[in-house]
């Protein structure tokens, strides 16, 4: 017989390859179920506030009759997190263009990585802390909360992603087109504004509207920095409202329409968050930089 | 050509191991025992290995074709030929260890004895476990001790392992000398030649009847090469050796059978003499004088 | 040229010299961004500098030890006992490792060594798409969906098991179990991301070593891809429990928010986060109430230091070690 020739291998092995296997590929599976819940639960609740009324009103904030649309939160969302970009992008890739080209191996360069390191660890609210220590109660542009405020919030938070990602793709652009260059005798900020920046573009991108959706999702910076009012505004100096800000307000209302609200307005989120990410792993894929 | 070994001496097929209890050596029959070198296991009976009509393919990439040829019992065969002529590809063949390459398949007939160990019935585990292989880059597990690495095979079948079986392991492998007094310290410690004797340690330790060796010396110094050269010698006495090499003075110095290989097809074999010096194919004639490859 | 002879210095400087004003952007940009990145230290060290101040008053009215390790948190009678909080910030960090860390590494095995080749790449973009969600929906969906959900198999489990500690008691909706959960989810992208990162580069000849003995699957990733990984699955783990620690807002809307340490998994409590989130309105005025909460987030800044130097600790370890193993050994006499 076929068999006999070979030390059969015993059963209990092959139960606990197979027990194990099926094990991992369940796991796998329960992973997957939360996202097709909320995902499902997202839509089914929320799809019902959605209409042109919903993105072009602001909320009303009463608590009774017509709760309005989300207008001034969307706005909000869009202004800050715009604020904060201009300021995380420019610092984040400065730093990180310092790191590649100058820094290197250094010991500065070595402190640097490790406390955006941490920058990358701290929570959400703490950074909003900070801004709430050193600028509203520290009185910067009157004691009040302003978007602005949020704004630093959130570029704290979007800094510290913006600057590794960049750093790992500018250490990607190879260093023979530096040296290329060089050769040709172009002078250092020319190598690195018309050679190495447009080579990690994309890959810099990918990391901006990355860190981008991150900020747009948060909640937890904006409490006591920009809080949040229910009219458009756009004054940064004033009290904003945005998505994050008015999804929690109206969680734990008990009025159904207000709730209907909240649920309409996470389903924005996360369809912008989730077509920023899109956006950023499609730019990633045609980047010439693998 | 291999004798076929007569009936007689054939081994006792294992029936008793359908139950798992702690690792038996599986017995042998009663023979006289060859002088060998002092501390070497005396002689014991191993298996022959035929293929048969071997097609293996890398997805579309036809890379054997219709290869027939026989690996004596207690002989070291040699398999040489120049770059991607399939030598590696007809050794992994023999362990299954071919089709764990993504897209790639085989066909044909692989007899360990009468067995062929491709049949359906057959489990891979069970054929990768008598036919043992050591690579061509020394790879001991990385985070086990000297001891840990000799025993994680027979730690597959058997609750404990003995010290006396991985000191048998390292003796076959001519390294017990050197790691004695250190079997806790991590294997990737060793130098490289000691690390590629671990591996052929960690092979022998699961007694498996046929070992494949593919350039097992490429990789190391001349003096590792040569240990590992002496150990074949010695090691013939109680398995099968398929070794593959480039090295055609390795080939003559420790094969006793000698297959040559162009293009994915046997060209020619026979005593590794009659190869080197009096080949009957031009081809084989060409390659040996070193016209090519 | 005579030696001494000044070269005449043309509009961009002689042939091999270049005037100081054409070094300038060179030199701007280099001290700019030296600049820069310094600011970067400078600032994050004055934020904890300012948190320590900050914070004082209610350090200098309670102590250090009792504000870590008192369990009354009442701050309208001014009792600032940070202990709840604490236990409930590793409580239910603790459930979220638990229960995402094996599932993450599940899922990470399941992606690199047993899934078919064509839903890998699926595979992965549905896990990652976890992050995609916001803390806030996540908070959401909590408090809406899994805990009425959850209630009665969470009242099952506490009643069949109750004689395991911290599992029998009393039930209620919002509970340290349901944000236990909610973080485990949360981790479950950035642990898998790393986790399958690690796993993947695990070289094969370990792997082929394994199967050349008669491994089955199973073993194989048990012999050569689980102890050569575990390091950086480790760090990844760490990872995660820093962004369990520190979640607010989805903590916050299903944990209950009682500033007590409760009997069971299945009780209500706090964390340092939620507290920080759900007083400070109340706080503002009351310049006590603030630097407790002020406390709160220094301790919580320091927790997140400690796991990030421990997660670095893996992933170097982790690192060195993989580099040895790579280590040319070919060619040592021996």
């Amino acid at each position: 017989m076929s068999a006999v020739a070979f030390q059969p291998v015993s059963p209990r092995r092959r139960r606990a390859d197979k027990l194990a296997r099926g094990l991992v590929a369940l796991l796998t599976g329960a992973a997957l179920v939360p996202l097709v819940l909320i995902l499902y639960y997202l839509i089914k609740q929320g799809i019902g506030a959605i209409s042109l009324d919903f993105f072009t009103t602001d909320p009303t904030g009463s608590f009774l009759g017509d709760p309005g649309g989300i207008k001034s939160a969307i706005l909000g969302t869009v202004l800050m997190v715009l604020l904060a970009s201009a300021v995380a992008v420019p610092v984040g890739v400065g730093v990180a263009i310092w790191l590649v080209e100058f820094g290197r191996e250094s010991k500065l360069a070595h402190a640097v990585r490790y406390f955006i390191d941490v920058m990358t660890g701290v929570p959400s609210i703490v950074f909003g802390l900070f801004v709430y220590i050193t600028l509203v109660i520290g009185g910067v542009g009157g004691s009040s909360f302003a978007a602005w405020k949020g704004s630093v919030a959130l570029g704290l938070l979007m800094l510290p992603i913006v600057t590794r990602s960049a750093e790992v793709v500018l250490l990607l652009v190879p260093n023979s087109l530096r040296e290329a260059a060089y050769a040709l005798g172009a002078p250092r900020w020319k190598v690195v504004f018309r050679v190495v920046l447009p080579t990690a573009l994309p890959g810099i991108v990918t990391g901006v509207l990355l860190s981008v959706a991150r900020a747009a999702g948060e909640t937890a910076p904006l409490l006591f920095t920009a809080a949040a009012v229910n009219a458009t505004a756009f004054n940064y100096n004033d009290s904003m409202n945005s998505l994050p800000m008015l999804i929690f307000k109206n969680v734990g209302q008990a009025q159904d329409r207000l709730v209907t609200i909240a649920w309409g307005a996470a389903l924005t989120l996360v369809a912008m968050i989730l077509m920023l990410t899109l956006l950023a792993r499609l730019i990633q894929r045609r980047s010439r930089l693998s | 050509m291999s004798d076929p070994v007569s009936p007689a001496v054939r081994r006792e097929t294992p029936s008793t191991e359908d139950q798992m209890p702690s690792h038996e050596p599986i017995a042998t029959p009663a023979r006289p025992v060859p002088s060998s070198a002092a501390g070497r296991q005396p002689q014991r009976l191993a298996r022959a290995v035929t293929v048969e009509r071997l097609n293996a393919w890398y997805g579309d990439h036809h890379s054997i074709k219709d290869l027939t040829l026989s690996f004596a019992p207690n002989k070291a065969t040699a398999l040489i030929g120049p770059s991607g002529s399939g030598k590696s590809t007809v050794v992994r063949c023999i362990n299954r260890m071919h089709e764990e390459i993504p897209g790639a398949r085989a066909s044909g007939r692989v007899l360990l004895d009468s067995t062929d160990v491709y049949d359906p019935d057959v489990d891979v585990v069970a054929v990768r476990r008598a036919i043992g292989m050591v690579f061509q880059k020394p790879n001991p597990f990385p985070t086990m001790s000297i001891f840990d690495n000799v025993a994680a095979g027979l730690k597959l079948t058997a609750r404990k392992v003995s010290h006396e079986q991985v000191e048998g392991a390292l003796r076959g492998a001519g390294l017990w000398e050197e790691v004695k007094d250190r079997l806790g310290k991590p294997g990737i410690g060793l130098s490289g030649g000691q690390q590629q004797r671990l591996c052929i340690a960690r092979a022998l330790a699961v007694e498996p009847d046929v070992l494949l060796m593919d350039e097992p010396a490429s990789a190391l110094d001349p003096i590792s090469t040569l240990k590992i050269e002496e150990l074949v010698q010695e090691l013939k006495s109680r398995v099968t050796i398929a070794i593959v090499t480039h090295n055609m003075q390795q080939a003559a110095r420790v094969a006793d059978e000698t297959a040559f290989m162009l293009d994915g097809e046997l060209v020619e074999v026979g005593p590794t003499e009659k190869i080197f010096t009096n080949p009957d194919d031009s081809r084989t004639e060409e390659y040996v004088t070193g016209k090519f490859g | 040229m005579e030696a001494g002879t000044i070269t005449p210095v043309g509009e961009h400087g002689s042939a091999l010299h270049r005037s100081p004003a054409a070094r300038l952007p060179d030199r701007l940009l280099k001290w700019g961004l030296t600049a820069l990145s310094v600011g970067v230290i400078v600032l994050i060290a004055y934020f904890f500098i300012r948190l320590v101040i900050e914070s004082e008053p209610v350090f200098q009215q309670v102590g250090v030890v009792d504000f870590l390790f008192s369990a009354d948190w009442v701050p309208s009678k001014e009792l600032y006992g940070a202990l709840p909080l604490l236990a409930g910030t590793l409580i239910t960090s603790a459930i979220a490792l638990l229960l995402g860390i094996p599932v993450a590494v599940a899922t990470a095995l399941f992606v690199t060594e047993l899934a078919p080749r064509r839903i890998r790449g699926p595979l992965t973009i549905v896990i990652d798409l976890l992050a995609a969600v916001p803390s806030v929906v996540y908070g959401l969906w909590g408090f809406f969906f899994l805990i009425p959900k959850l209630k009665p198999a969470e009242v099952w489990f506490a009643d069949t098991f109750s004689f395991i500690p911290f599992i029998g008691g009393t039930v209620t909706g919002p509970n340290y179990f349901i944000a236990g959960l909610i973080l485990a989810i949360m981790i479950l992208p950035i642990a898998s991301a790393i986790s399958r990162e690690v796993i993947s580069t695990v070289p094969s000849e370990h792997k082929e070593a394994a199967l050349a003995l008669g491994a089955t699957r199973w073993e194989m990733i048990r012999m050569a891809v689980l102890p050569y990984a575990r390091g950086g699955i480790a760090g990844g783990a760490m990872l995660g429990l820093g962004r369990a620690i520190g979640e607010t807002i989805a903590v916050t809307l299903v944990i209950g928010n009682a500033p007590v340490i409760g009997d069971s998994i299945f009780q209500q409590g706090y964390t340092l986060a939620a507290v920080i989130a759900n007083e400070f309105g109340e706080a503002a005025s009351d310049e006590l109430h603030r630097a407790a909460l002020i406390g709160a987030g220094l301790v919580l800044f320091v927790l997140t230091l400690g796991v990030n130097a421990i997660a670095r600790g893996f992933v170097m370890r982790a690192e060195r070690g993989q580099r040895a193993a790579r280590g040319p050994a070919a060619g040592m006499a021996g």
